[in-house]
């Protein structure tokens, strides 16, 4: 290794980047591509439900159907924001 | 039966016809009866790739509407027997294709020859989902760069969910990648995805790695597809992905740089 790249070795490779990009956005468009139908109406419903409750952005609440052999998962993640625990207090 | 093979890829201007004519020119090496077709209405190119644009009478589209027979639309090639290509229309009409057309054109093909190479266009429109439809393979072509691997994977997609095979609940499209432009000397130096990388996201069978090489744009110059430039780079990592499309094994070649000669890696370069 040459005196330069002893510098050089300390910023990651671009094309490492690139893969880990790729990983992420390539998971999620097969997510989507592979959801069933029912999936967005379904995500809009569990929305308007929390927001009786709770003021969340559309983008709190992620859906996705997990396969795992013959099981199917439902998976659902709601992030509640910042501004919720700081009401709470 | 004739095998209909489609050379398709989602992004634009990563190495399809460059990849038709080689592929479809190597099998009719190997001795195969084979035909490919410019799905690209509109934007033909194919045929200057292949050398025989002057040669262009009736096309595809002439076929489909039966304003001319197959026979008076194919151009047989000069240099390789057994091959032929059926160029594209230039027509501006979007809808110059359909499905029934295409069917029947691939039918009557079917009869002559043993392999039918069908040079998709950019996209994943109407004319990618024609050159697609029938497809009993698929090589997609995938430069090692962020766009082309996520077009790539839209179109395995598609492959997998919109073609004949598919509604028919037939078995799937056979899926190959034929990863083009790749430069060693830059997966070394980290700014190009490698092979592995491409290889872990798509998941899918490895075809061939084709260098990006002077001699594709040398060949492209004359008319002459790659793979009859039995010297360059290119040229054998084309042979070399026919030979494993038929069964053969081999090696993978032009994935490292060459060795440094001692002078430069003693003073670096
Ligand atoms: N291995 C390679 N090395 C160097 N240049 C290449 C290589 N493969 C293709 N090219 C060049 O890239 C350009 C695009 O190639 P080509 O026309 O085959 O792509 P395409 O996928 O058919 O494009 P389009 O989507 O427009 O139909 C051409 O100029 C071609 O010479
Ligand atoms: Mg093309």
């Amino acid at each position: 290794m040459s005196f330069l790249d002893y510098f050089r070795s300390s910023r990651k490779p671009s094309a490492a980047i690139a893969k880990e990009r790729l990983q992420i956005v390539v998971a999620h468009e097969r997510a989507r591509r592979n959801a069933p139908d029912y999936l967005p109406l379904l995500q809009q419903d569990i929305l308007a439900a929390i927001r009786k409750y709770v003021p969340i952005d559309d983008d709190c609440v992620s859906l996705q159907v997990d396969r795992d052999g013959d099981m199917e998962v439902l998976e659902l993640n709601v992030t509640l924001g910042e501004q919720v625990r700081v009401a709470r207090n | 039966m004739a095998k209909i093979v489609v050379i398709t890829s989602g992004k634009g201007g990563v190495g399809k016809t460059t990849t038709s004519a080689a592929f479809a020119t190597g099998l009719a090496q190997a001795g195969f009866k084979t035909v490919v077709i410019d799905f690209d209405v509109g934007l033909r190119n194919l045929d200057l790739v292949m050398g025989c644009e002057r040669r262009v009478v009736y096309d595809f589209v002439n076929v489909i509407n039966g304003e001319a027979k197959l026979n008076q639309a194919l151009i047989k090639d000069k240099r390789v027997n057994g091959l032929a290509v059926l160029p594209a229309s230039q027509t501006r009409d979007k809808d110059a294709l359909n499905k029934e057309g295409v069917r029947k054109v691939l039918d009557e093909l079917a009869e002559s020859f043993d392999y039918i190479v069908c040079d998709s266009p950019a996209g994943i429109e109407v004319g990618a989902q024609m050159a697609m439809y029938f497809a009993d393979a698929a090589i997609v072509v995938t430069n090692p760069e962020v766009s082309s691997v996520r077009d790539s994977d839209r179109m395995l997609g598609i492959l997998a969910s919109k073609s004949r095979r598919a509604e028919n609940n037939e078995d799937p499209i056979e899926e190959h990648l034929l990863l083009t432009r790749y430069s060693a000397a830059r997966v070394d130096k980290g700014e190009m995805l490698s092979v592995d990388d491409v290889l872990d996201i798509l998941n899918i069978d490895l075809l061939g790695v084709i260098p990006e090489s002077q001699a594709v744009l040398n060949a492209s110059n004359s008319g002459t597809p790659v793979i009859l430039d039995e010297d360059s780079d290119a040229g054998q990592a084309y042979h070399d992905m026919v030979a494993r499309f038929l069964g053969e094994e081999r090696e993978h070649r032009f994935l490292t740089t060459e060795k440094k000669g001692l002078l430069r890696r003693l003073f670096g370069s």
